[in-house]
């Protein structure tokens, strides 16, 4: 974390482009919910932020959650709130649509779907890029 | 015996070793993000319906719906409350985590 701030704040008026990688289903660890609270402080910071959402993280953005019974915060939709802090670069990759046999039609907000080849492109032109 | 699983299919190799050694008519209940195998169209779903024939599957319902699941669930696989997970501890002489 304290690398991602020195980057952050490192020269005025500096934009570097940020990539979030989420690849953990909520709930079953914490490794979600932390991502999206870094994300949302990254805001602040007026860089290029996108968030990739791969593996089980396409779990993440999953509409119609009800967290009543499992007692925990139902923090998805705070995915909602991404576009008012200007993070708008929402990407699913398709392969891990796939073989969790979903769609765009299940996600809670719009995202742009990339294949394989292209999320490696889109990693690869990234400055600093932070997993969870 | 009963097997509990927590972990994804899609993440480990927790559900895949439990289904591979689990002996014939015994129960299987997924909990956690081990829920994400019963659900239609998903990796973990085809090998959960292979193991139908042998096993009896069982899936924790609060985390079902806490992950926005509960209405994706593979024919077949009883969906258990809380209670009903206590029920199967009790029913069962030994339970094994597979963690």
């Amino acid at each position: 974390m304290s690398d991602m701030m020195d980057d952050m704040e490192g020269g005025e008026g500096v934009v570097k482009k940020f990539m979030f990688v989420n690849r953990k289903a909520p709930h079953g660890t914490v490794y979600a919910l932390e991502g999206l609270e870094v994300v949302l402080i990254s805001a602040a910071f007026d860089q290029d932020v996108s968030m990739v959402f791969t593996d089980d993280g396409v779990y993440e953005l999953i509409k119609g959650m009800n967290t009543k019974g499992i007692e925990v915060k139902d923090f998805s939709k705070t995915y909602r709130a991404l576009e008012g802090y200007d993070i708008e670069k929402l990407y699913v990759e398709k392969a891990s649509m796939d073989v969790r046999g979903l769609s765009e039609d299940d996600l809670i907000v719009d995202v742009t779907v990339l294949d394989s080849a292209e999320m490696a492109n889109l990693m690869a032109e990234q400055d600093v890029v932070i997993s969870f | 015996m009963l097997n509990i699983v927590n972990k994804s299919a899609t993440e480990r190799n927790s559900i895949e070793s439990c289904l591979r050694m689990a002996a014939k008519g015994t129960a299987v209940l997924l909990i956690e993000d081990a829920v994400y195998a019963v659900t239609k169209g998903s990796e973990g779903a085809e090998k959960v319906q292979a193991a139908m024939a042998d096993l009896k599957i069982y899936a924790l319902g609060p985390d079902l719906e806490a992950r926005g699941m509960a209405g994706r669930v593979l024919d077949g696989v009883n969906v258990v409350d809380y209670g009903g997970f206590v029920d199967l501890v009790t029913e069962h002489n030994t339970c094994q985590s597979w963690l």
